[in-house]
């Protein structure tokens, strides 16, 4: 190639030389700028990170890191003030043991009618229909678990406040259907037919197969959408912030007002002032939180390529 | 044997029965109830009396603002991401860690970036809490999403298309522009779209960086504060002193919103419902 080039050039007249050299040079800057912003989300996520290091860890030079972490006591307004995330992050695995049952239990639920059950209309009107239900904003299933659940569910239940966190569950649970129910039903259909084919022909129904084989088969994947579902859930704030009844203390029971992280951060920052302990106190709360989504996306990420590998997909 | 994949089978239905149960209650409470209060006025007008008459008119208006700056800012940053990572890159170690990045900057929580946005731009870079503050914010929030559908757009390009460009003579760049850009146009305009309907509904990543409940008026620069429509609904519920009124009005702004955001994605879904129907008559 350098040497048709260099020969070439010999009887290439020069504005044409300076024509190609001008367009070597224009492919340069664009590969440099495509490269250049490549790297903006991983400037954010470590942009995320530093701050939440930097205006976090400042608590700790004043409250002892375990004293936060397992503290009891959560009264940042009081005097003096006492810094323990303990019943905050009680109320956040109350909340999302709850809500992950409900997904669970219906995302996959709705996976397996898609993938066993549904005829090719069903799936063609279904699908769309499971993904509006994720595009609704997560500030409307607030208001609506506020306005219509909550009251309802004491009546029904009658239990002394609504807004508890059996509420949350409920409506949390929901929101987090979609994202389970896809891709489980992606897992479900990376299953090779073989497989479900081998099965009936040794005399399994229907049942037998989809326990026996086609789940199993699938397991990781759907423990990837277990995951990305507890990630959605424990990372959710309108809705919660909204039904779960934001009292800070540890609950004890499903039907208690609780105050997860998320909701304490969007509660009280508006009321914290720039810098004081109570701001940075939150901050660290984000870094808990940032802490644990990295850390379940991360685990769900090694689940999809151990799946895909598993079943021979890595593409 | 027969009787428990009949109960499993029961249980099946029953399950997706109960998630379109809910997701049609959701619509119906929040049509029968928000109709009552939606008028031409009610969309038009500006709020009176603290917010217990009038119109949600700025609201909309403002998340309109926010939902257009935060595309105008994130979509030419994801989709030359996109274009470097399906165009120029080989599958080495700086890739993987790219790759990695825009997944767990996906799963960041809302709440995170409400934060961040709050400690960077409307502190560090002093922009204060304004419409600016806001746009960038959310901006960051629906990189990932425009990345991967920009990706998902480009990588159904067909590797013959752009064989037959270099073929020709032509450079990378002019590959891209003039070939693979204009035929991955409709799946990047899908995945923007449903982008744009998760911009207008989000609510945390402005709660401290770009929204306020009551303004007069419009805002007037982008350094100005905004009333936006999810955030509107919280505050109607939260504060203020009438809350049988707001209530009411909350519901009407819910619906405007409900109806605004499953507008935009049963748009994007459609379209993309017919896209990949067309790219089957085509493989076929």
């Amino acid at each position: 190639m350098r040497i048709c080039l260099k020969l070439k050039i010999s009887y290439i007249p020069l504005p044409l030389l300076l024509f190609t050299e001008m367009i070597k040079i224009k492919e340069k800057i664009y590969k440099w700028l495509f490269a250049i912003s490549a790297f903006t989300s991983l400037i954010f996520l470590a942009g995320i990170a530093f701050v939440l290091f930097l205006e976090g860890l400042t608590i700790f030079k004043t409250v002892g890191f375990s004293d936060f972490i397992f503290g009891k006591n959560w009264y940042p307004t009081h005097e003096p003030p006492e810094f323990g995330i303990l019943p905050l992050i009680l109320g956040s695995l109350l909340v999302t043991f709850g809500a992950l049952v409900v997904c669970v239990v219906l995302g996959i639920g709705s996976a397996l009618y898609l993938y066993e059950l549904a005829g090719q209309t069903q799936k063609a009107i279904l699908k769309p229909v499971i993904e509006l239900l994720a595009s609704i904003p997560s500030i409307v299933f607030g208001f609506f678990g506020l306005v219509v659940v909550a009251p309802f569910l004491q009546k029904l239940l009658n239990i002394p406040v609504g807004l508890c966190a059996f509420t949350a569950s409920l409506i949390l649970g929901i929101m987090a259907v979609p994202t389970v129910c896809s891709i489980t039903e992606d897992a479900l259909n990376y299953v090779p037919k073989s497989f479900k084919e081998a099965s009936f022909a040794l005399g399994a129904n229907r049942f037998q197969t989809l326990t026996k084989v086609v789940i199993p088969a699938a397991g990781s994947g759907i423990l990837t959408a277990i995951m990305l579902g507890i990630s959605r859930i424990i990372g959710e704030t309108m809705a919660v912030l909204m039904v779960s009844g934001g009292a800070a203390v540890i609950p004890v029971s499903f039907f208690q007002p609780v105050r997860p992280m998320t909701s304490a951060i969007a509660a009280e920052m508006g009321e914290a002032v720039f810098g004081s302990q109570h701001f940075h106190a939150l901050f660290a709360i984000g870094l808990v939180l940032f802490l644990i989504a990295l850390f379940l996306n991360i685990f769900a990420e090694i689940m999809i390529h151990k799946y895909r590998s598993k079943l021979r997909l890595n593409r | 044997m027969k009787r428990s994949q009949n109960i499993f089978l029961g249980f099946i239905y029953f399950c997706a029965g109960l998630t379109l149960l809910f997701l049609f209650l959701i619509i119906f409470f929040m049509t029968v109830r928000g109709i009552r209060v939606i008028s031409w006025e009610f969309i038009t007008s500006v709020p009176k009396k603290a917010m217990t008459e009038g119109g949600i008119a700025p609201a909309i208006v403002g998340t309109f603002y926010l939902t257009l700056g935060s595309i105008i800012i994130a979509l030419p940053l994801g989709l030359s991401c996109a274009i470097y990572l399906c165009e120029y890159s080989h599958r080495n170690f700086v890739v993987n860690i790219i790759e990695a990045s825009i997944k767990n900057l996906a799963g960041v929580p809302s709440i995170i970036f409400g934060l961040f946005g709050l400690a960077i731009f409307v502190k560090f870079f002093n922009f204060g809490v304004s419409i600016l503050s806001g746009c960038l914010t959310l901006s960051i929030m629906i990189l990932p999403g425009i990345i991967s559908a920009s990706q998902e757009a480009l990588n159904s390009v067909p590797q013959s298309l752009r064989e037959a460009s270099f073929a020709l003579g032509a450079t990378q760049w002019q590959t891209i522009k003039k070939i693979v850009l204009p035929s991955a146009l409709k799946g990047i305009l899908t995945g923007v779209i449903l982008n744009i309907g998760r911009a207008a509904g989000e609510t945390a990543p402005i709660l401290f960086t770009a929204a306020t409940f009551y303004k007069r008026g419009y805002p007037d620069s982008i350094f100005s504060e905004v009333m936006a429509l999810p955030y509107h609904i919280y505050a109607l519920v939260t504060e203020g002193t009438h809350p049988q009124k707001q209530i009411a009005i909350a519901y009407g702004c819910s619906l405007v919103l409900l109806f605004l955001v499953l507008l935009i994605s049963s748009f994007a879904i459609y379209f993309r419902q017919k896209q990949m129907s067309s790219e089957k008559c085509l493989m076929q």
